[in-house]
């Protein structure tokens, strides 16, 4: 499976954010923030990627604008850094669309349309011009030509060339989009609309020139810590696959961070589990044909939005991060909560739950490690208080969420979980299908992620999908049981 | 001729590399001993002390092949490097 391949766009995203957190740890922030691209791409220095200097600069700030967690759409040509950089040390609250496009970048990627190649031989049949109903073909010098006034992009003379010689030319974000909400506008910008979008972060994977931000809550966090808060992190099941250490290591190095406590979310999996086998086995008594999950963000937010008539069949238990915050503010009514997140639809289910009050992902944990210069395989241990079970940590593959509750079932309940790895297209027109006719041939039991591989696959996670499942593994299986808590 | 050094790699999986991109390089601690046979030595290893060299962070993920340094290393390049010294 080829999640999570190594690319450009990630080490630059990634470097602007370890800059801005040197900026923060400096003496003078608002300075050093604005100084960003021009470190970055000093006078005389090479132009790796585009026309010149001043637009790779201007590209690196609007970066940098993510990274201070702003809309770069909203932001003047003319603001400076060091006044963006003021205002994000005096917002209260994280924006509310997770996402934002890059402008300039993403200008220079041509829209969606269909294109006659060099391979078209003139011929006599002329399919194509015969095909389209729409007469935007004519035949000009012996080549094919499509008129873009008339052409609707219905693509039939693709089809139709005995020599392939008329290709679409997508746009990679729209085509990664499985619920239609990115797409360009008349000035080659892509827009998100957020109505539709579901957070899934496939067209953050997606877009070759890393156009579509996450708006980084790093600063928030940052200013919560240094102004004394008792901040306390709460790291998503996904997270123990992503660094080369151990969990306990990971622990310690994050405490070092400056935060007050550090917890396992995967806790918080342990009473999803038990509170969802309950509920499962109560909907079957009461003759349901089946049920889903309701664990992953980027599921729920497409359930709400787009198949509403899903609701009654989406499991009403919580989601571990959920029962996690819980326990934290109950404990800590005074504590900054920080989740760790794998991908940008936990920030907009954080977003609506004030028990979460920020949301990091693995890029920005890295990255802050990277600033301070922590290693951390050199760290010493420092084991969780709670420990969760083997199958709470397993949440973060794909398959593990109906694994966990099966566990509790009773053994004579007939129960067949069924797994959909990833949304795509596809896989939504199906969850559709079973929606509105009320059954779903496969199963009773239905796992969804919105990515591939589960959590693990999430668009911000650091590691390689092999390595990071082979990790992960080996520590769930190095735990108890969820059995055990229940028998006691 | 007969006895040839063998070529050493080494993949930096400290944290700065890692986050960096050498998540994606532990692939050849695989694929380089299946393609090479023992005429190469791949291994992971903790920083190799590059990266907190004044901004050179940026530069990572490093690889070393014998004593060159390969900075912003890919798979690509790496491998690009191990030919070069085989074809010497
Ligand atoms: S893929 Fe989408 S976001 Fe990326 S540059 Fe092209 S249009 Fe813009
Ligand atoms: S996050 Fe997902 S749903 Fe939203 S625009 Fe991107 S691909 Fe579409
Ligand atoms: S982490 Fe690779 S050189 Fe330091």
């Amino acid at each position: 499976m080829a999640i999570n391949t190594p690319k450009q766009t990630s080490h630059l995203k990634r470097e602007i954010l370890v800059r801005l957190i040197k900026a923060f740890l400096s003496d003078n922030f608002t300075e050093n923030t604005r100084l960003i691209p021009f470190d970055m791409r000093p006078k005389g220095s090479e132009v790796p990627y585009r026309c010149c200097i001043h637009k790779e600069r201007a590209i690196l700030k609007d970066r940098t604008v993510a990274g201070l967690g702003m809309a770069i759409e909203d932001v003047e040509d003319s603001t400076l850094l060091s006044t963006l950089a003021e205002k994000a040390l005096e917002r209260t609250e994280p924006e509310v669309n997770p996402l934002t496009v890059l402008t300039t970048a993403c200008k220079g990627c041509v829209p969606a349309r269909i294109y006659v190649t060099d391979l078209c031989q003139g011929c006599v049949a002329r399919p194509c011009v015969n095909t389209c109903k729409f007469g935007a073909i004519s035949v000009i010098n012996g080549k094919s030509v499509i008129d873009p006034a008339k052409c609707k992009n219905c693509g039939m003379c693709a089809q139709v060339c005995p020599y392939q010689a008329i290709t679409k030319i997508i746009v990679p974000c729209e085509n990664a989009c499985p619920v239609g909400a990115i797409a360009k506008d008349e000035d080659g910008h892509a827009q998100i609309d957020f109505e539709k979008c579901i957070s899934c972060g496939k067209c953050v994977s997606a877009c070759p020139f890393g156009a579509v931000h996450e708006k980084s809550q790093i600063i928030d966090v940052l200013r919560n810590i240094k102004a004394g808060k008792k901040v306390v992190a709460m790291l998503a099941p996904a997270i123990m696959g992503q660094l080369p250490c151990t969990p306990a290591q990971l622990r310690k190095a994050i405490l070092d961070l400056g935060f007050a406590d550090v917890v396992e979310v995967a806790q918080g999996a342990d009473v999803t589990t038990k509170t969802e086998a309950a509920e499962f086995e109560e909907r079957l008594l009461h003759g349901a044909e089946f049920m889903t999950t309701s664990c992953c963000a980027g599921y729920n937010e497409l359930v709400d939005k787009h198949i509403p008539d899903m609701k009654p069949f989406r499991s009403n238990t919580q989601t571990p991060l959920y029962y996690t915050a819980e326990i934290v503010k109950k404990a800590h009514p005074d504590a900054v909560t920080v989740f760790f997140s794998p991908c940008v639809a936990k920030r907009k289910e954080a977003m609506k739950n004030p028990n979460v009050d920020y949301v990091l992902n693995y890029e920005e944990l890295g990255a802050w490690f990277i600033a301070v210069g922590t290693q951390v395989d050199k760290c010493e241990s420092s084991e969780f208080e709670v420990q969760a079970s083997k199958e709470g940590r397993n949440y973060a593959v794909t398959g593990g969420v109906a694994k966990a509750v099966q566990t509790l079932l009773p053994e004579d309940l007939p129960t067949y979980p069924v797994v959909i790895n990833g949304l795509d297209k596809q896989s939504i027109r199906d969850l559709k299908k079973y929606a509105k006719n009320g059954v779903c041939e496969l199963g009773n039991l239905i796992e969804v992620m919105a990515c591939p591989g589960g959590c693990l696959g999430g668009n911000a996670t650091v590691n390689s999908y092999k390595a990071a499942l082979k990790q992960l593994t080996g520590y769930v299986e190095s735990s108890e049981t969820i059995k055990d808590q229940v028998e006691h | 001729m007969m006895m040839e050094k063998k070529i050493s790699v080494k993949v930096c999986l400290g944290t700065t590399c890692f986050v960096m991109g050498s998540a994606n390089l532990q692939e050849l601690i695989d694929t380089v001993p299946a393609k090479y046979g023992d005429k190469v030595e791949v291994s992971g290893v903790p920083c190799l002390g590059l990266c907190s060299i004044d901004w050179e962070f940026s530069k990572a993920p490093y690889v070393k092949v014998d004593d060159d340094v390969i900075k912003e290393a890919t798979v690509e390049k790496v491998l690009k490097a191990i030919d070069a010294k085989l074809n010497k």
